[in-house]
């Protein structure tokens, strides 16, 4: 990966709360243009809080949050709303519209941001729903495909506006192995054709080693690791090598921390 | 995005080079819709589009149907690496015929 670019998303020291409990420690990360960076980590590591935060959707205790050399965290709503069509987002439950035709879902953030033309918009959203395998499925209803359709349409919505950063929520979560191993290979492809930066949250392993081009490692709000597969793989830190092997994980309790959560002291 | 437009025996030479995305490509699909509204066969040049995204791409999927559906030939020149791969992401390098250069499509 070539470093010597400006990174597309730059972190400093985000520290978040969610009320008194402090969720993200500190996080800094920068990810490249094209690059795919996998945030790695058990439940309560704070990877799906990194996202949300990534995303602009919550506002951080402390620190900076650049997306394409804007800091989000000094936008304005307006400034903001321009910024997300370029960021395309997959949740881990779909989130289709069920009262709305899978190519009317697909549809929707083109007609919401854009003046082109119907026919286009049609050709496009069927372009987006062959590149996930629903070529042909743009009639029916969400609540008549199957789980792995509906996030492979998600994802076809998230792709619309072909943005210029992608951000996956646990694409793998609830499929069967063959069809996430497709999406892998489509989370490839849209990087190799369209020069997509996209950053993925997910704890499979076996799917993380795939895409990855760099892996982050999260643990207890901090970041224990970034670096290459191989860098991840061979790292001698015991969290990592535990979340690799699936150990549980051993941590010494502060009991007065522990006392104050309880008690709300 | 720029364009050149130029007439060739029989056909219509569309010249499309740079950046084609939602900002210009609408400007595309009205230069390849015109010259089919017109009755000309259409060959659009890629060799120097740097980049295309799926709105760039519709217009050329709607310009092909129009031809076809009109009986007009068209062809797709001397695409660039970055244009194939997405046409090729989407399999549409196995749709729209390819051709090398002028000669060939006149052949």
């Amino acid at each position: 990966m070539n470093t010597d670019r400006e990174p597309v998303i730059r972190v400093r020291d985000l520290v978040t709360h969610y009320g008194e409990r402090q969720i993200l420690k500190g996080v800094s990360l920068d990810v490249y243009s094209g690059e795919i960076m996998v945030i790695m980590g058990g439940s309560g590591s704070g990877k799906s809080t990194f996202l949300r935060f990534l995303l602009g959707l919550h506002v951080p205790t402390s620190g900076s949050i650049e997306l394409l050399g804007q800091d989000i965290t000094q936008l304005d709503s307006q400034e903001m709303y321009a910024l997300r069509k370029k960021m395309g987002v997959s949740f881990q439950g779909g989130a289709l519209f069920n009262s709305m035709t899978v190519g009317e879902n697909v549809q929707l953030p083109l007609r919401e941001h854009t003046d082109l033309d119907d026919a286009t918009i049609e050709i496009m959203s069927r372009l987006k729903l062959e590149l996930v395998n629903l070529g042909g499925f743009d009639k029916l209803m969400p609540a008549q495909l199957s789980g792995g359709m509906v996030k492979r349409a998600a994802l076809a919505r998230a792709i619309a506006m072909d943005p210029r950063l992608l951000f996956f929520d646990e694409p793998s979560a609830g499929l069967d192995p063959v069809v996430s191993a497709e999406l892998d290979e489509l989370i490839l492809k849209l990087r190799d054709a369209l020069n997509m930066t996209i950053v993925v949250v997910t704890h499979e392993l076996d799917s993380a080693f795939k895409i990855a081009d760099r892996i982050t490692v999260l643990d207890q709000g901090d970041i224990l690791l970034v670096g290459t597969v191989e860098e991840v793989r061979n790292s001698d830190n015991s969290r990592v090598q535990d979340l690799l092997n699936r150990r549980p994980r051993d941590e010494t309790i502060d009991p007065d921390a522990y006392m104050a959560r309880l008690t709300n002291a | 995005m720029q364009y050149v437009i130029s007439e060739r025996p029989g056909a219509v030479l569309l010249s499309l080079a740079g950046e084609i995305d939602l900002s210009n490509s609408p400007q595309a699909r009205k230069l390849i819709l015109a010259q089919l509204d017109s009755g000309h066969a259409l060959a659009v040049d890629l060799s120097a589009v740097s980049y295309i995204d799926s709105s760039g791409i519709a217009s050329l999927v709607e310009g092909y149907q129009k031809a076809r559906s009109e009986n007009l030939r068209f062809a797709l020149v001397a695409v660039s690496d970055a244009t194939m791969k997405v046409l090729q992401l989407a399999r549409l390098d196995q749709v729209f015929p390819l051709v090398a250069s002028m000669d060939e499509f006149n052949a």
